[in-house]
């Protein structure tokens, strides 16, 4: 099945809803709650970033039997250097998002740690798409 | 013993289907039909909202009456410490203890001072233990029960040690016992301020059976006691609690006795859920300790008290202020427990949200759920008597409702036939009347 969601870009104290709503659906789904905690950490990360760098975007969520398939996509600035955004700690989150206890470094490790298959593709002005694989 | 055992139960002559409780239920148990509301019961976690918000009193709590006294030959009461908030005038404890003397009891042992107990066994577990951050009280067994339901990845997380009340009804007994009495004779009468509690006296969480043998609410102690405690000519010597067990029936009570600064304590269930999210989410692994109460100010605010919790934390604050030297230190005494506080029985998730145990099934469900629910209004209205129009589509699809229960939904269908009468009351046959093209 599939699942849509539009993330607004300008209410990042909300966001996070989307990750809750498919950690919700996966409860119903009979999914393990190790495997539930995996993707909901996961994708709330991507879910923040996306708010956070990018004004907000669009997520599909595929869920089959098998596994759960997450894409992230943004129009938002990019980024430059995916291996030293992997690196943890490394952080361009402004200051304001960062006295909220977000933007700490630690987004794109932890998807990387909670996912089984992280796929980041983007380009410098046109956006960022985060592919997220998590084996059920 | 019945595996969905529950104190929290509907009077059906006194309900009139409206819409209140189904919407503040935090696990989505209760819908409406045939104009009255019906728990589901594999949901419900004893929480007592319902109770709560219901105009009509239609829901109560199924607890223990006075009249069980006469069952046992000895009897023992077992004061929750929200008790000591609910008289106004009163200050001093030992009134409302000798009061409950003269109700019938032959001896009182506080839950204060379970709870002291349960402090000190708390923070040993709490310094040895390899348990996950942060660790959460199982002191509220709403709280306890919400995590089986809806928060199964944090069952590692609750802190597996036995309640107050069930420290302090173990030390009774086995005491009792030991002094020659016979089980059977013995009566340990807990006297509650939820229904939670009562429904954890007959079916406990952790461990196989409960030393609790009757639980009375607060109410119906409180309309006994009233009259008794005018007529108190000499007060007994019977308190031995402290503030450190009497505080445990205020949010932030169990935490600050702990020793952990870095706690949060968080009350009223919605508030709770909230936390839970967060802490689901990995946002809470700094924080160490966690202490959440289902009821709004913590026990004090128990849908079986009588007084308001805000006003009962104000009087509760003046007990404590008053005199509160004269007991027994906690580590000064040696009590006898009959096994070890720590739970052995496992916690176990209940996946009582799970649309099929067949994921393929689920998902296939879930679609169809998805569809649904696109159809729906979502305005949440209730008037189909589920909370929600996504527990609607829910219902739908585990085939417990239909989608014309939705007001709107039927409303649509009953136009496109009245558009469709009309259409058809025009066209007449050409036997009757209407010329031939």
């Amino acid at each position: 099945m599939k699942l849509n969601f539009e993330v607004d870009g300008d209410e990042f104290i909300l966001a996070g809803e989307a990750s809750s709503q498919v950690k919700k659906i996966l409860k119903q789904l009979g999914v393990s709650s190790e495997i539930i905690r995996r993707i909901a950490i996961a994708m709330y990360e991507a879910e923040i970033n996306m708010v956070i760098h990018a004004n907000g975007g669009k997520i599909e969520v595929e869920i089959t039997p098998k596994k759960v398939y997450i894409v992230l996509k943004d129009t938002g600035p990019g980024i430059p250097d995916i291996d030293l955004a992997m690196q943890e700690g490394y952080s361009t989150a402004s200051e304001e998002v960062r006295e909220l206890g977000f933007g700490a470094g630690m987004g794109l490790p932890n998807m990387k740690k909670y996912s089984d298959d992280l796929k980041i593709t983007s380009e410098v002005g046109k956006g960022t798409t985060v592919e997220i694989t998590v084996y059920i | 013993m019945c595996k969905h055992l529950h104190s929290v139960t509907l009077q059906e002559d006194k309900c009139r289907g409206c819409t209140d409780c189904i919407k503040r239920c935090p696990t989505e148990a209760i819908r409406v039909r045939n104009g009255k509301a019906k728990i589901i019961n594999e949901r419900c976690i004893d929480c007592g909202m319902c109770i709560k918000v219901c105009k009509n009193h239609a829901k109560k709590a199924v607890t223990d009456t006075l009249d069980s006294l006469s069952e046992y030959k000895y009897k023992v009461a077992m004061p929750a410490p929200t008790l000591y908030a609910q008289f106004k005038n009163i200050l001093d404890v030992n009134v409302i203890l000798t009061g409950l003397k003269k109700l019938g009891f032959d001896e009182i042992f506080e839950v204060a001072r379970g709870a002291e107990i349960v402090t000190e066994a708390s923070k040993k577990m709490i310094k040895n233990s390899s348990l996950k951050k942060p660790i959460i009280s199982s002191v509220c067994p709403v709280i306890v029960r919400l995590i089986q339901i809806r928060f199964p990845e944090l069952i590692d997380n609750i802190l597996p040690i036995m309640s107050p009340m069930e420290v302090a009804a173990r030390i009774v007994k086995t005491n009792l016992i030991n002094k020659g009495f016979k089980k059977e004779d013995i009566g340990i009468f807990f006297i509650s301020p939820c229904a939670a509690k009562a429904t954890n006296a007959k079916n406990p969480i952790g461990f196989e059976k409960s030393f609790v043998d009757k639980v009375i609410s607060i109410r119906d102690v409180y309309m006994k006691l009233i009259p008794i405690i005018k007529k108190i000519d000499k007060v007994q010597e019977i308190r031995q609690s402290t503030r450190k067990g009497i505080g445990w029936a205020m949010s932030g009570g169990e935490g600050e006795v702990l020793g952990i600064d870095n706690y949060i304590a968080v009350d009223g269930i919605e508030n709770v859920n909230r936390i839970l999210e967060q802490v689901e989410n990995g946002k809470l692994e700094d924080v160490e300790f966690i202490e959440g109460l289902a009821c709004d100010g913590g026990c004090l605010g128990g849908p079986l008290t009588v007084e308001n919790s805000f006003v009962a934390k104000n009087h509760l604050k003046k007990v404590l202020n008053y005199s509160m030297n004269q007991a027994k230190n906690i580590e000064e005494e040696n009590f006898n427990i009959e096994g070890n506080l720590t739970w052995n029985k496992e916690v176990m998730y209940k996946p009582v949200m799970t649309l099929d145990e067949d994921m393929e099934k689920a998902i296939k469900k879930m679609e169809e759920l998805e569809r649904i629910y696109e159809k729906l209004p979502h305005i949440d209205c209730g008037s189909c008597g589920t909370p929600n129009c996504r527990a609607l589509a829910e219902d739908i699809v585990r085939n417990n409702a239909n989608i014309e229960d939705c007001i709107f939904m039927l409303r649509q269908k009953v136009r496109k036939m009245a558009e469709d009468m009309v259409c058809l009351s025009q066209k007449l046959p050409p036997a009757i009347g209407r010329e031939k093209m």
